[in-house]
């Protein structure tokens, strides 16, 4: 039987987030009413003209500088050519023969565990069509122009990847970059990043690629991965009983979890592109592209790289805080002084990412404010509150807010750490079960720390929980060996 | 004293400043040489009486406050591929009869600041693609000098509308010749600045590496008035020149630019086998010799291929700009459209002359796979090649001076059949068009009671040579004082 071979690339487009649309003056917020947001320009009225938004050019030097792509000093706008109701002018400008951004690489940790470096064919600028709206006018069709203009900056990458998890880290990747870039405010749902894939499969150890399909405008990371994977599963079974794959787009259909034939690719059109006469060739200074390349912020693999160095993080961990701007900014401001950054970051992956994630909220917009778990994790390192306790914590701050110190006493979770009191306690205990403790003394060292674990459980349960554990376990070993 | 409808610009405006004469009492006067004369000759699409007159008043204020420009006051035409808000903007299209513009033209918007009176929007080819005016939605145009010949075109109703004393000043627009030609076949004199010099903002798109807006008055010294206010740099067109030279700001207070005699090429290729205008041509170069001159032959080695070459570039970019008539947000749209698909070729079936479905074909096949090396590569190759001639020329020489067109106007109707025959109009004209250099034509004698144009051709940005070269001829003759008869 053949085994088969995955062969994939992406395109992605990223919607920048300039204030004004590429060709025009117009806002480009999301969710404005129908064509308030189109000027003359963006309606294609006759007469009108296309002006270059200089911010789109530095978001795409940017992204080419933060993929080690070279930037094209001369790159050109060009029409492509065809009618669709909400594309106003009848054609769009793009950039085609000679993009702004050349070849380049991204990083991402590979399925395998080993770093894979994809590349990146080009990424070039161009403007979003508008959007028809079938559901709104009984009987007709609406046109909505405000998103005709955006700015996109289209990734197209290399066929480099070979399954579909390793598909969707790209994505999130990328998605990662251009958020901490701010070049996109990577919103999926509002369409602010939307990927084709492109797919084909291969018997292992084939040196050309199988004709390939396109999976057009996935907009989740667990969708790239669903759709690329349902995708190759239907390659396969087709070659297998012996049929062929159709050079087509196809479209990912989430709720049935399925790819369907959108067109197919012989009767795509041609779509005559030319140079825009209204557009001079876009040239660039290289003095321009320094200038860019010292105000980028710092990218996630290099964040990610100083939160393991400087604070001893997990790689895994700091990449988690690192690939995500808002995390990573929570994640420092809610270092304050007597936190310990490592159970700071604990918190954030764990704790905080559960809660946020169950109910669906952005961190930005988490109740718990990073000032708050700072000073919980403070807290924690001055022994005041046990991991228990701190969890109590939490979960009033998630819940009501407020000053951390405030709940500690209103709840008198306030951490038992009197050595002299816990002695006591640690001695009545011993006294009151000498059985448990003739088995401690008789067993092994591994044993024993199980059999420990009853005397501690005896004393939280005496002090509710507050007894600080490292106290308790220190006293127990002195009452427990003391011969 | 002649008749107001003869005087030049600078004469309008003495009278206007000495206050001999109003703008109302003056635009008025050219109202009603439009109502008396406009149904034999058509050169308007749209007359704006009621904002003329407003205008006017406002200008006769302005005046009177000593906040005047030489054109304030001025009555002038609009070629009516300007938009202009509130007034309809047809491009003698049926595509755009009911277009009325929200925003104005930079170019407009940069006369009217100067307070020239709007009197109407003139008839032109349907989106400037013609020579004779005759593929206009709103009818053909007649020629003053003779009914049964054409204007020229595609300007024509501005050429007809100052030849006839209907407006002292005109806009136009030259893609290949559309200023030039009709300037030349009704006797006036018309500019086609440099590409860059006016915005192309807001003038509908023909041909955007080509198209260039420019004034077409009766002598030099009216060009250099309007051409000084519809010049310079506009952010809203990004291939608008920032050069802003002394001479065109002094046009604007009405100083013409002065040159000592220059040195004229006659490019060879130009005169092959010119036929009655040989002799006029030559008479104009004495003129110049007269006034120390020099003049020389040189050569244009890429002449031939220039008619080809134009009309696949142009097509190439008219068959893009044109296809945002899609009956979908503006102008023509077919009734109960059964889909998309009906909707798009049925207005646009009906919405489009012949002449301009013949052009978005050809350049549509252009730009296709497996022809675009071919055609449109090619052509942009033979488009530097073109250019190179002239700036080799331009190193031996300061000016060109070349027939304006091989005759004078031609028949109503008789090229209307023969495509081919018709755009070899712009022999002369399109090489200078594809250079992007700037071309003045000024009229230089009769053949057969019908006036004769010659070009004068600058390096980029030089209309100032132009401009004196010109002045000086005009000096020394009389040919664009000369009016035609029965339009009094």
């Amino acid at each position: 039987m053949t085994t088969w071979e995955p062969v994939i690339g992406l395109e992605v487009h990223v919607q920048l987030a300039t204030k004004s649309k590429i060709f025009s003056g117009a806002a480009t917020r999301f969710g404005a009413a129908p064509n308030a947001q189109a000027c003359a320009v963006d309606l294609g009225l006759p007469g009108t003209l296309p002006v270059l938004n200089a911010d789109a050019v530095r978001m795409a030097i940017m992204f080419g500088l933060a993929v080690d792509a070279q930037i094209n000093l001369n790159s050109v706008f060009e029409r492509k050519n065809y009618f669709y109701p909400d594309l106003p002018k009848g054609y769009q400008i793009s950039q085609f023969a000679i993009p702004i951004v050349g070849m380049g690489t991204l990083h991402i940790p590979g399925q395998d565990g080993k770093p894979l470096a994809v590349r990146i064919t080009r990424a070039h600028l161009e403007e979003d069509a508008g959007k028809s709206v079938h559901d709104v006018l009984p009987g007709l069709s609406g046109i909505d122009l405000n998103r005709a203009g955006t700015p996109l900056l289209e990734v197209v990458s290399e066929p480099d990847l070979r399954n579909a998890a390793d598909a969707a880290t790209y994505f999130r990747t990328l998605w990662s970059l251009v958020r901490s870039l701010g070049i996109c405010d990577g919103q999926l749902q509002e369409g602010s990043m939307r990927c084709d894939a492109n797919v084909s499969v291969r018997p292992v150890g084939a040196s050309e690629f199988g004709v390939r399909t396109e999976i057009k405008n996935i907009n989740s990371f667990r969708f790239v991965e669903r759709a690329i994977n349902y995708e190759i599963e239907r390659q396969i079974d087709v070659l297998e009983r012996g049929g062929s794959i159709q050079r087509e787009t196809r479209l990912y259909d989430a709720e049935r979890n399925e790819t369907r034939t959108m067109r197919l690719k012989e009767d795509s059109e041609d779509y005559r592109y030319f140079p825009d006469p209204d557009l001079l060739p876009l040239s660039l200074d290289a003095a321009y592209i320094e200038a860019v390349r010292d105000a980028m912020p710092e990218l996630p693999a290099a964040r990610a790289a100083r939160y393991e160095r400087t604070h001893a993080i997990a790689a895994g961990i700091a990449t988690a805080l690192a690939e995500d701007p808002d995390v990573a900014a929570y994640f420092e401001a809610a270092c304050v002084p007597g936190a310990e950054p490592k159970v700071v970051a604990n918190w954030i992956v764990n704790d905080l990412a559960g809660r946020l994630n169950s109910e669906s909220r952005a961190i930005a917009a988490s109740p718990v404010t990073p000032q708050a778990l700072g000073t919980l994790a403070a807290r924690i390192a001055d022994a005041t509150l046990s991991s228990k306790t701190a969890k109590t914590v939490f979960d009033r701050l998630w819940s009501e807010g407020g000053d951390v110190d405030a709940i500690i006493d209103a709840a008198g979770l306030r951490q038992l750490d009197d050595r002299e009191a816990l002695a006591v306690l640690v001695r009545d205990i011993v006294d009151a079960n000498p059985n448990q403790v003739a088995q401690y003394q008789a067993a092994d060292k591994d044993k024993r720390k199980k059999l420990k674990g009853f005397f501690v459980g005896q004393i939280m349960k005496r002090t509710e929980g507050k007894a600080n554990p490292k106290t308790v376990d220190e006293l127990l070993i002195g009452a427990l060996e003391a011969p | 004293m002649p008749a107001l409808h003869h005087t030049p610009v600078a004469g309008l405006s003495a009278l206007l400043t000495a206050g001999e004469l109003s703008s109302v009492e003056l635009t008025r006067h050219f109202l009603d040489r439009i109502e008396r004369y406009q149904g034999e000759l058509n050169a308007f699409i749209t007359v704006t009486p009621e904002r003329a007159l407003a205008d006017a008043a406002a200008a006769d204020a302005r005046r009177r406050q000593g906040d005047a420009s030489p054109l304030t006051g001025i009555p002038y035409a609009c070629k009516d591929i300007f938009c202009t808000r509130d007034v309809l903007t047809t491009c003698g299209s049926k595509m755009l009869a009911n277009f009325v513009a929200p925003y104005e033209s930079t170019a407009t918007a940069r006369i009217a600041d100067a307070g020239a009176v709007l009197l109407g929007k003139t008839n032109m080819d349907e989106f400037a693609m013609g020579s004779s005016n005759e593929s206009s939605f709103f009818g053909s145009v007649g020629n003053p000098w003779n009914i049964d010949c054409v204007p020229g075109g595609s300007s024509g109703g501005s050429a007809v509308a100052v030849a006839a004393g209907l407006a002292p000043l005109a806009t136009g627009t030259d893609t290949g010749g559309s200023i030039r030609q009709p300037a030349a076949f009704c006797g006036i004199s018309g500019l086609k600045p440099t590409y860059g010099r006016v915005s192309r903002y807001g003038m509908i798109a023909f041909a955007s590496s080509l198209d260039q807006g420019g004034p077409m008055a009766r002598g030099v010294e009216d060009l250099g008035l309007l051409l000084g206010v519809m010049a310079g740099f506009d952010a809203a067109d990004s291939t608008s020149s920032d050069a802003n030279e002394d001479w065109l700001a002094g046009l604007r207070e009405g100083r013409m630019p002065a040159a000592e005699p220059l040195t004229i090429g006659l490019p060879k290729e130009y005169f092959d086998g010119l036929g009655a205008a040989a002799a006029s041509l030559d008479e104009a170069r004495r003129v110049f010799e007269a006034r120390g001159y020099r003049v020389r032959e040189v050569s244009l080695p890429h002449t031939e291929p220039a008619i080809p070459v134009y009309y696949v570039l142009a097509g190439a970019e008219a068959s893009a700009n044109l296809s945002r008539y899609d009956g979908i947000r503006f102008g023509h749209r077919a009734d109960n459209p059964h889909d998309v698909r009906d909707l798009y070729v049925r207005s646009r079936s009906e919405g489009f002359g012949a002449e301009v479905k013949r052009r978005i074909l050809t350049g549509t096949y252009a730009l296709s796979v497996g022809y675009y090396e071919a055609y449109y590569q090619k052509a942009q190759r033979v488009r530097r090649l073109i250019q190179q001639d002239f700036l080799r020329a331009f190193g031996d020489v300061d000016i060109l001076l070349t027939p304006t067109a091989p005759g004078a106007a031609f028949r109503r109707g008789e090229l209307t059949r023969d495509p081919v025959a018709m755009y070899q109009q712009d022999v002369y004209t399109t090489p200078v068009s594809l250079a992007g250099l700037p071309a003045l034509s000024l009229p230089c004698g009769f053949v057969d009671g019908l006036p004769l144009g010659m070009q004068l051709i600058a390096p980029h940005f030089r209309e100032d040579r132009l401009l004196a070269a010109g002045l000086d001829f005009q000096h020394d003759t009389d040919w664009h004082h000369r009016h035609p008869e029965g339009w009094q």
